[in-house]
């Protein structure tokens, strides 16, 4: 219903025109679909959640809007000389919190170690950190069970707290829902960022103001005085919000809008390919499928079935008709920024029906099959009109799809409860390395490991490469290893990639911004045209 | 008469429980609250833990009775999805959605009836042909539609009206208000109109056809022929008996109109209880998702237990 509701909103805001209201000049008003969940910066690892914490406090590295490391509360780190298995951090001097406490070690050694504790949502980004020490009032050492190269790509998001602020206030641990508590760090926020809150009700607005004690004021250009976000959660309302000047920024702005927006007087279109790749996983490890009509085999066992697949899927088609050019075919599941991908691997085969038809006719399959495909209807862009545009695509070459599609929070258990053999799913990789792509994707799925490899997929040895890259030190030779790995898993046609998401921001032309890859805008960098 | 009450009363807890008992069996088609809560890097063990602690595991009947253990005791739980009490963040919403289904239910009614009295009275006037014949869009068009084109008309076209939100509220410490700011009013309009539009339909029409039937009585007919003016026979002695059937309706519907406002409040981000229901489903947010259902079902138990109560103060045949 609501794409169809989004459609309509379409067609009738395209016959529109107005003028737009001068935005004022200092006020930022920004809408997005989603709303931040919690004040609390370790409690949950979500997109829009940390996205408004970014604002308030932050991590001692940032990955700035154009993807790269950039120096926040620390301000230099490398791996100790003596010791390969700790990092040593230079923490930034005479930073205040909002509330006027002076940042130093101890808060760092604070907040690492509660994002670390098990109802943090952010340990599995600090696996293998043993110990966390402070080694002077402005350096802080961070031990890990082995050499861990990557360790600085995983704190860009693990934002730093007070712990003076935390103790006075009874908030030292994270929430713990399970408990039923309530928390202090979970209604109030005092960080060392950008921007401070003013005001908060949660669904409705969220005020904050510019920082005047900033260490960043400067260096940034720090044009926004106010900030006042706004969750709007229908595509349509959303919209008609920008259009009307109510809002001067969304940051979703629905494919089939798109022209309207960019046509508007006085509003613009940033556009920007995103770190989020979209693909199709298959059950290749069972022996025969729960939701097919071939009895005791499995058809997505045999290499050619998945290889008569991929090359079935017409990527172009869906880019064009489907997206209406909003996405970028991929044939890795590999979003372009992250470590590990080449042009190469991301080059798609050739859709070609006959091809596909003799491999399925090679693997015993020439009379084709049935097989259900779960698909989300509310995660990914347009996600549920691409499954059916697959499952036209796969009837060509005789597999008959019967098509489920559900919502996230019914689709994403299927995944992980092994109920579905055949399925969409989207990847972001927020440490811009192929490491995390195969950790959770491909690596056997065990206590720590795999968590979102839903296709039964194992490989002892795949597992030991993966494994391995965790430590290695020797950035070559682990690159080799990478890229040895992308070649297996290229071999085996795990999964089914089909392209990556493009990003589509709405903006008043009175601001200016380049748009981040991962959808975390940072306003500390939005300039004032 | 205390026998009767008590009954009913018996009656209406029981289907309080039935509704808890069927909702929370629904709860595990809604999906799983582990996959919301935790973020991309959970891993297996993380899920196990969480649906562990939560109580997930155990069966639906089980973690009902635990809910109303605690629901009794005045603790509806904490909220998945935003991690503070459920009865807080009803408390905080609800004067939201109460102001919107004041104003749509006034709207409703206001309209609904001088409309109704028009219609009957010029029955076969062009004016009165063409506002039934509107009244069939409000009757069948969906409540969101109705809500985007407002907001294509009002907002986008003519720059008139908000698009969305409530405007500013003044907070009265335990109520917050739309009714004293200029932008909290304007605000109310288009939403007000779009939730109390098919309710205003429904009010005009039945007006409309118990006046028709009012106007065909004998007193009527002896009212005119003693000679009163119309304004007197139509508004004095036929309104006056059209409106019991009218005010049953009425209370009725008002139930209705907050329990349906969900989907009003999701086109104009209303920030009510419908929307935070709506938040609750897709998030798997079950402590919320219990207590909005257990909210809805004790009002409307509790108009129709009154309304029953009334028909036995009304109708003394009842009382035996």
């Amino acid at each position: 219903m609501t794409m169809r509701l989004a459609t309509f909103g379409a067609a009738l805001l395209a016959t529109t025109a107005l003028t737009v209201s001068a935005a004022s000049a200092e006020t930022l008003r920004w809408a997005r679909a989603s709303e931040a969940l919690t004040l609390d910066p370790h409690s949950q690892n979500e997109g829009p959640t940390t996205t408004l914490m970014h604002q308030i406090y932050e991590p001692l590295i940032v990955r700035n809007m154009e993807g790269g490391l950039e120096p926040g509360l620390a301000t230099s780190w490398e791996p100790s000389s003596s010791d390969p298995n700790v990092w040593v951090f230079q923490i930034r001097e005479g930073v205040t919190f909002h509330e006027g406490q002076a940042f130093d070690a101890e808060d760092v050694v604070f907040s690492l170690n509660r994002a670390l504790s098990e109802a943090s949502d952010f340990k599995e980004l600090l696996t293998g950190v043993t110990e966390v020490r402070a080694a002077g009032d402005f350096t802080v050492e961070v031990v890990t069970d082995g050499p861990n190269p990557l360790l600085p790509n995983n704190l860009t998001n693990i934002m730093m707290l007070d712990a003076g602020w935390a103790a006075e206030n009874n908030t030292e641990e994270v929430q713990d829902y399970a408990a039923g508590e309530d928390t202090y760090a979970a209604r109030n926020a005092n960080g060392t960022g950008p921007f401070v809150l003013q005001s908060r009700t949660a669904d409705v607005e969220t005020v904050m103001t510019q920082n005047p004690d900033y260490w960043g004021i400067g260096e940034f250009p720090m044009d926004i005085t106010e900030i006042i976000f706004t969750p709007i959660q229908n595509p349509a309302t959303r919209v008609a919000a920008l259009l009307t000047g109510e809002v001067d920024f969304i940051q979703d702005v629905p494919v089939q809008d798109l022209e309207r927006v960019d046509g508007a007087d006085g509003i613009g279109l940033a556009t920007a390919p995103q770190n989020r790749v979209i693909f199709f996983g298959m059950n290749v490890g069972d022996e025969d499928l729960t939701l097919d009509n071939v009895e005791g085999a499995n058809p997505f066992a045999d290499v050619r079935v998945r290889r008569a697949m991929d090359i079935a899927i017409n990527r172009e088609a869906i880019q064009q008709v489907v997206m209406r050019g909003q996405s970028a075919p991929a044939g890795v599941i590999s979003p372009p920024p992250v470590n590990g991908w080449t042009p190469e691997l991301d080059e798609y085969p050739a859709y070609d029906v006959e091809a596909a038809r003799a491999l399925m006719e090679e693997a015993g399959y020439g009379d084709g099959f049935s097989v259900q495909l779960d698909c989300p209807n509310d995660r990914y862009i347009n996600d549920e009109a691409i499954c059916q545009a697959v499952v036209g695509m796969l009837a060509q070459i005789g597999i008959d799809v019967n098509l489920s599609a559900l919502p996230r929070a019914q689709h994403f258990p299927l995944i992980s409860n092994f109920e579905t053999d055949f399925y969409m799913l989207g990847w972001g990789v927020p440490t811009y390395d192929a490491e995390y792509i195969f950790n959770f994707l491909y690596h056997t799925q065990t206590e720590n490991r795999g968590s979102w490899n839903g296709t039964r997929y194992s490989n002892p040895e795949m597992d030991e490469m993966i494994a391995s890259l965790t430590s290695n030190t020797d950035l070559d030779a682990r690159n080799g290893t990478i890229a040895a790995l992308f070649e297996m898993a290229e071999e085996e046609v795990i999964y089914l990639p089909v392209h990556n998401q493009v990003l589509n921001w709405g903006i008043s032309d009175a601001w200016s911004t380049v748009v981040d890859a991962d959808d975390q805008v940072k306003f500390k960098y939005f300039e004032l045209n | 008469m205390l026998n009767y009450i008590l009954r009913r009363v018996l009656q209406s807890v029981l289907v309080l429980l039935v509704v808890g008992l069927v909702a929370f069996a629904m709860f595990r088609f809604v999906g799983d609250p582990v996959e919301t809560m935790l973020g991309q890097e959970r891993t297996v063990g993380d899920i196990e833990r969480l649906r562990e602690q939560l109580g997930l595991n155990k069966p639906f009947f089980i973690q009902y009775w635990e809910f109303l253990v605690r629901a009794v005791q005045g603790d509806l739980g904490i909220s998945y999805r935003q991690g503070r009490p459920v009865a807080e963040i009803i408390a905080e919403r609800l004067p939201a959605t109460l102001e919107l289904a004041f104003v749509s239910g006034l709207f409703a009614l206001g309209l609904g009836i001088i409309l109704g009295i028009f219609t009957a009275i010029r029955r076969d006037g062009f004016a009165a042909n063409a506002i039934m014949t509107l009244s069939l869009i409000g009757v069948s068009l969906p409540t969101f539609l109705i809500g985007i084109l407002l907001i294509y008309v009002f907002s986008v076209e003519l720059s008139l009206l908000p698009s969305f939100g409530r405007g500013d509220v003044v907070d009265l410490g335990w109520w917050t208000t739309g009714f004293l700011t200029p932008s909290g009013l304007v605000a109310l309009i288009l939403p007000a109109i779009t939730l109390g539009l098919y309710q205003m339909t429904l009010i005009m029409r039945l007006v409309r056809s118990e006046m028709l039937e009012v106007l065909r009585q004998d007193y009527i007919r002896f009212a005119r022929a003693r000679g009163l003016s119309q304004k007197a026979v139509n508004f004095r002695h036929a309104l006056k008996n059209t409106l019991v059937p009218v005010i049953t309706v009425t209370g009725l519907q008002l139930g209705s109109i907050i329990a349906f406002a969900i989907i009003t409040e999701t086109v104009f981000q209303w920030p009510g209880v419908g929307l935070l229901f709506i938040n609750a489903i897709q998030f798997v947010d079950i402590p919320v998702m219990a207590a909005y259902l257990m909210l809805i079902s004790v009002m409307f138990v509790g108009i129709n237990l009154a309304v029953d109560l009334l028909y036995v103060a009304i109708d003394p045949r009842l009382r035996n």
